[in-house]
């Protein structure tokens, strides 16, 4: 789960989850403090589909 | 008067043989044998091979500190103005000793040293940012070739000069930077360059980026709500106060760290340690770059069995990609000891 979703494919990953923000990137200051957990859960989600889906090469699980 | 040259050979090169003699010890004759032959010819009249020195093979493996020792003593004794090993080409044990014998006498005499090695030799990974070593093909039948670049950049070495070049001069480069005077200024050739990329033409980067390793992806977790899950990050993510020091920058080290019974980040509990981000959205929430609290409320609901009880941290700021590899194989060695399934990282 990354930010800077180039660095993440230079160095190799296989499996990469775009995030938010460089400081926050599983958050989001400005939201009220549940709609941010909705904003996280979903992100983690989306990285256990990504650890429950088969991949060949490098892959971005986008939306 | 002509520089003398120390020359380090194996058992199989000096002819005495193959595998069944791997394992004598060693022994210094003077002058030339086997690839030294030719290599002297070419050498010379600049520089002359005064003794080789041969070793099997095991017997080097199971022996190098002393055998090193051995070849610094000889090229004492002898006066080296520098020493040759091999070529090895891209027999592993050779070349490993070729380039540590190389590298030994270089840091103990300070006397220029070269070995000749294939690209996939163990020796050129291990050596190459210390010793010249001239890359050849994988085989012996490579021998024409290498041994007369092997003479040029020997003679080039023992007269004092640098390598400024060495892909054109037929050496793994060391991946070092060397101040350089160019007939035209970097902006100036960052602009030919820069033009010849634009024209799809052929261009030779003066810094090239590190090639990172490719890993084959691993089959996907099959039951979810009964694996365990770990996390890992290089945000940063400590316990409040940094017990275990982890830099700003430049990070020598990880931490592990116990949540069990932990069900939410807190402010004041957590921190970041990363001083390449604005540290206040992390230090309000350490959840925003560790989703602990997520991960906890996923388990209750039974979407993955467990969450591992430790979590690793670094931070992931100008760090050498060499201590990341370290630091990873570690964290990967304590996961697979027990048993996770699946690990997300997260970065920032």
């Amino acid at each position: 789960m990354c930010t800077i979703v180039p660095i993440s494919l230079s160095i190799g990953a296989n499996r990469i989850v775009p995030t938010v923000s460089i400081p926050y990137p599983l958050g989001n200051p400005e939201l009220p403090a549940e709609k941010e957990k909705e904003l996280r859960r979903h992100l983690v989600e989306k990285a256990l589909n990504a650890l429950a889906t088969p991949v060949d090469d490098q892959t971005v699980f986008n939306d | 008067m002509a520089y003398k040259v120390v020359h380090y050979i194996n058992q199989f090169f000096a002819g005495i043989g193959g595998e069944e003699k791997a394992d004598i010890a060693p022994e210094v004759r003077e002058g030339k044998v086997g690839p030294g032959m030719g290599l002297g010819q070419l050498l010379a009249p600049d520089a002359e091979i005064v003794a080789t020195f041969i070793c099997g093979d095991n017997y080097f493996a199971t022996n190098s500190d002393k055998v090193c020792q051995e070849v610094i003593d000889c090229c004492k004794k002898y006066k080296a103005d520098a020493l040759i090993a091999g070529p090895a080409f891209n027999a592993g044990r050779y070349g490993t000793a070729c380039a540590s014998v190389c590298a030994a006498v270089q840091k103990e005499l300070g006397i220029p040293t070269l070995t000749a090695l294939y690209k996939e030799n163990p020796g050129v990974d291990l050596f190459r940012k210390e010793i010249v070593i001239v890359e050849t093909a994988n085989s012996a039948r490579g021998m024409g070739k290498a041994l007369p670049t092997m003479a040029a950049v020997a003679k080039k070495l023992l007269s004092g000069k640098a390598i400024e070049d060495p892909a054109a001069e037929g050496v793994f480069s060391k991946g070092i930077r060397q101040n350089m005077f160019y007939s035209e200024p970097g902006a100036e050739r960052a602009v030919k360059m820069l033009i010849k990329k634009l024209k799809k033409e052929p261009f030779t980067t003066e810094y090239p980026m590190p090639v990172f390793d490719r890993v084959t992806p691993r089959p996907p977790v099959k039951d979810m709500s009964h694996a365990k899950i770990a996390i890992v990050t290089s945000g940063g993510i400590v316990p409040f106060g940094n017990p275990d020091h982890i830099a700003a920058s430049s990070a020598q080290n990880f931490g592990e760290y116990d949540i069990s019974g932990v069900t939410d980040l807190k402010k004041g509990e957590y921190q970041t340690a990363h001083g390449g981000y604005d540290q206040t959205y992390a230090n309000q929430d350490p959840d925003r770059v560790l989703p602990v609290d997520v991960l906890r409320d996923l388990v209750r609901e039974g979407k993955i069995g467990s969450l591992y009880e430790h979590y690793y941290a670094t931070v992931g700021n100008g760090t050498a990609v060499a201590n990341a590899k370290k630091f990873g194989t570690e964290i990967g060695k304590k996961l697979k000891d027990a048993n996770v399934q699946a690990v997300i990282l997260t970065s920032t």
